[in-house]
């Protein structure tokens, strides 16, 4: 690791202060992607500002249509909240699969969102899900907040504070995962919501996305059989040592097959 | 900068970079070298401590994070000079360790498991699927398994 000075701040004016005040500073949440990356020279901030202290951004809030989770809220919390098991189990469960109880213990819905790694679970259910994202600066749907590889609509000095999601009418996530890392190879996010039917793909291309053709024929049938035929373009799919965009073009087929079969 | 941290329930306290990372401050300066550094890229679990009752991987945090922090590493599970904690007996009947690098990375995330899980039962599919952060190079994964769901039953008072 490079030298950098280590903040630990206390509320969201402070973090924005000290950002503002270094040359090149950095926000940390869990760190689970951050240290690693700093370890391998890749990044070479002057300053990491610790949001661990700010408690206003932890919690977990249901009411009767939406869930609401604090950006700082780790995984484990998520999944092993009961009010979210019974609200959108599909949720719980996928922040149960992510990497493994020790990252669950730290990594934080707000720092994997920001971060927008293209295998990453979390944004397959914000999209599948139709989720709102706060900021410090804007409120911005899911479909508007993830814009590519690890881009998202975050400006520089600008933090996720919660996230909201509307509770569907069922809700499904299957992954296929890498056997080392966890990480989705192929993740599909069904959702069937108040404003339709929503098929989200995370792990396959630069970042999440839907397949508007899949929601299509689940409006009409909200079957397996729907959609068994639909092929997604291989052009704009990830091709990498995990695996080649053909065969992750096939992993969604499979996974938002065994979705749609999940969601009951 | 300087840091206090409570291990094993005594206070620690020393003179850090802001990089260093929280296994080199617990083996290198406060001397517990139970806590082992596997593959230092948060994959094998071997530096697995507990912070403030749950399991994490101490080669991901910084010394700085756990500032005032409250921490047990496997040097604080049972007395110096007492028997063994139940888990590591579970271990050492179940043939739960080969060249024993793993092991105190196991016996962590075993407890946080165990505790995890209070009052349900422990079946080896959960244990197999809890031990996802954890590697074994001796591959001796059969005998860790067996002795988690041993250990786990003598921490609940079951034979």
């Amino acid at each position: 690791m490079y030298a950098f000075d280590y903040k630990k701040v206390a509320s969201l004016e402070d973090a924005q202060k000290v950002f503002e005040s270094a040359d090149d500073g950095t926000f940390m949440a869990g760190g689970m992607t951050l240290i690693p990356t700093l370890k391998q020279r890749l990044a070479s901030p002057t300053d990491v500002i610790d949001l661990d202290g700010i408690d206003e951004l932890r919690g977990i809030n249901v009411d009767s249509h939406s869930v609401t989770i604090g950006a700082m809220t780790c995984h484990a919390d998520v999944a092993a909240s009961s009010d979210v098991k019974k609200a959108i189990p599909a949720l719980a469960h996928l922040a149960s699969l992510i990497g493994d109880p020790q990252v669950r213990n730290r990594g934080t819905i707000g720092g994997s969102i920001a971060n927008n790694d293209p295998a990453a679970d979390y944004p397959g259910a914000l999209v599948g899900l139709g989720a709102t994202v706060h900021t410090t600066k804007k409120t911005v749907s899911a479909d508007d907040f993830f814009t590519g590889m690890f881009e998202t609509a975050l400006e520089e000095n600008e933090l996720v504070t919660k996230v909201s999601f509307p509770i569907p009418e069922k809700a499904a996530y299957q992954k296929f995962p890498n056997p080392a890392s966890r990480y989705a190879v192929v993740g599909a996010f069904v959702a069937k919501t108040s404003d339709g039917i929503r098929v989200a793909i995370t792990g396959a291309g630069p970042t999440v996305f839907r397949v508007p053709e899949m929601e299509k024929e689940l409006t009409g049938s909200f079957t397996v059989d729907a959609i068994s035929d639909i092929a997604v373009p291989t052009h704009e799919l990830n091709s990498d040592l995990h695996a080649t965009a053909e065969y992750r073009a096939h992993l969604i087929g499979v996974m938002a097959k065994r979705a749609v079969a999940d969601c009951g | 900068m300087q840091i206090s941290v409570t291990i094993n329930g005594k206070q620690e306290s020393g003179e850090v970079e802001p990089r260093t990372l929280l296994v080199e401050f617990i083996r290198y300066q406060v001397g517990l070298t139970g806590t082992h550094v596997g593959c230092d890229t948060s994959q094998c679990g071997a530096c697995t401590i507990h912070m403030n009752g749950k399991s994490v991987k101490a080669c991901t945090l910084l010394a700085a994070q756990a500032d005032g922090q409250d921490i047990q590493t496997i040097e604080g599970v049972a007395p110096v000079d007492g028997p063994l904690h139940p888990m590591q007996e579970a271990f050492r009947d179940n043939h739960g360790l080969q060249c024993g690098f793993c092991t105190p990375g196991m016996i962590m995330s075993a407890l946080a498991m165990v505790e995890r899980h209070k009052g349900e039962d422990l079946d080896e599919q959960t244990i197999r699927e809890e031990l996802e952060g954890n590697l074994c190079r001796c591959t001796g994964y059969h005998g860790i398994v067996k002795a988690i769901s041993a250990g786990a039953k003598t921490m609940q008072g079951g034979a």
